[in-house]
């Protein structure tokens, strides 16, 4: 097999990610096109331990670390996700801004007042 | 660069032609095109629980890509933990976060244009450099690679340290989730069920007398 089918199959689901991750707007989706990309990267990994054949495996062994990676990053994200939801009533990314730089959102809301 | 890239792996020139591809190559490109289809769906249908499940369709092919590598081992990892508990935990957030069932117009943010064009930018210039740096590079799919037995006598003789470091990582992980999520009035209401318990016992007591 071509080792560019896998590459390259990798590279656009590793696109398609991140654009979900800039794009959703709920918590959850943005997790779940992070998955897509660690699972592209799983998809290189395994592509490379058969094509190069060391022989410690590394590309698999740490396709399987990165599996375990994403199960406990995924756990911990929706319990901090339901934590946000059971505060503040709201799962979009974009409603979350307690720690965002007041007087910069208040400088850009006087700049659009001003064009307007 | 590529030649040297191309040493590293198959010594074999580029001899195999791309338009005449092998089978498992077939399948590959058939399942590829799968695959991304689920993921380019399940990024932007505003139907979030139909998100959830195009996510199924897309992991459960890229275990049949995995498979078709010849990584068995990791193709059924990736059906027992993607298939089996992620896109579960997935469907159990988006229940307790109490996500709209149908079309919700809120599902993408104002920045849509934004990362169209940057995950435009990035698939073309990966895709440009990784066809050029691997075009004549050839996997040579003979001899199981990913086989149980192989992949535990590798993992439990070069791997342990960071396996066991990965078990301790992942115990911590889920003991802070479960702190976490765990709610502040829990504690109260459970209190009320363990007399509930209690105070049912003396009462099934006198029961026993009175039948024998």
């Amino acid at each position: 097999m071509h080792l560019a089918y896998p590459a390259v199959l990798a590279v656009l689901l590793f696109s398609v990610g991140v654009y979900g991750v800039l794009a959703r707007r709920n918590v959850i989706l943005v997790l779940m096109s992070v998955e897509l990309m660690l699972n592209a990267v799983n998809l290189n990994l395994v592509a490379f331990d058969v094509w190069l054949r060391d022989a410690l495996h590394a590309g698999q062994a740490l396709t399987l670390f990165t599996i375990t990676i994403a199960a406990a990053e995924i756990g911990l994200g929706l319990a901090i996700v339901l934590l946000v939801y059971r505060t503040r009533r709201t799962a979009a990314v974009d409603e979350v801004t307690a720690l965002g730089d007041r007087h910069e959102a208040a400088d850009d809301h006087a700049k659009e007042q001003a064009a307007a | 660069m590529s030649t040297l890239l191309a040493a590293a792996g198959s010594l074999e020139p580029a001899a195999r032609s791309y338009l005449s591809p092998t089978g498992q190559e077939i399948v590959f490109l058939l399942v590829g095109v799968l695959v991304l289809g689920a993921a380019v769906v399940s990024v932007t249908t505003r139907q979030l629980v139909h998100a959830a499940l195009w996510l199924v369709v897309a992991l459960g092919g890229l275990a049949v890509e995995f498979l078709l590598l010849t990584a068995e081992f990791v193709a059924w990892v990736q059906v027992l933990v993607y298939l089996g508990s992620v896109v579960v935990l997935v469907l159990f957030g988006l229940m307790l976060t109490r996500a709209p069932i149908g079309r919700s117009p809120e599902a993408d943010s104002g920045n849509r244009p934004a990362a169209l064009a940057v995950g435009a930018a990035s698939a073309a210039t990966l895709v440009t450099l990784v066809v050029d740096a691997f075009r004549s590079s050839w996997i040579d799919l003979s001899g199981a690679a990913g086989t149980t037995r192989l992949t535990g006598e590798y993992l439990f003789s070069h791997w342990v340290l960071p396996f066991e470091a990965l078990s301790v990582l992942l115990l911590a992980a889920l003991v802070g989730a479960i702190v976490l999520s765990r709610s502040k009035d829990g504690g109260t209401d459970a209190r009320p069920r363990a007399g509930k318990l209690r105070t049912g016992r003396p009462s099934a007591a006198p029961t026993k007398p009175k039948e024998r």
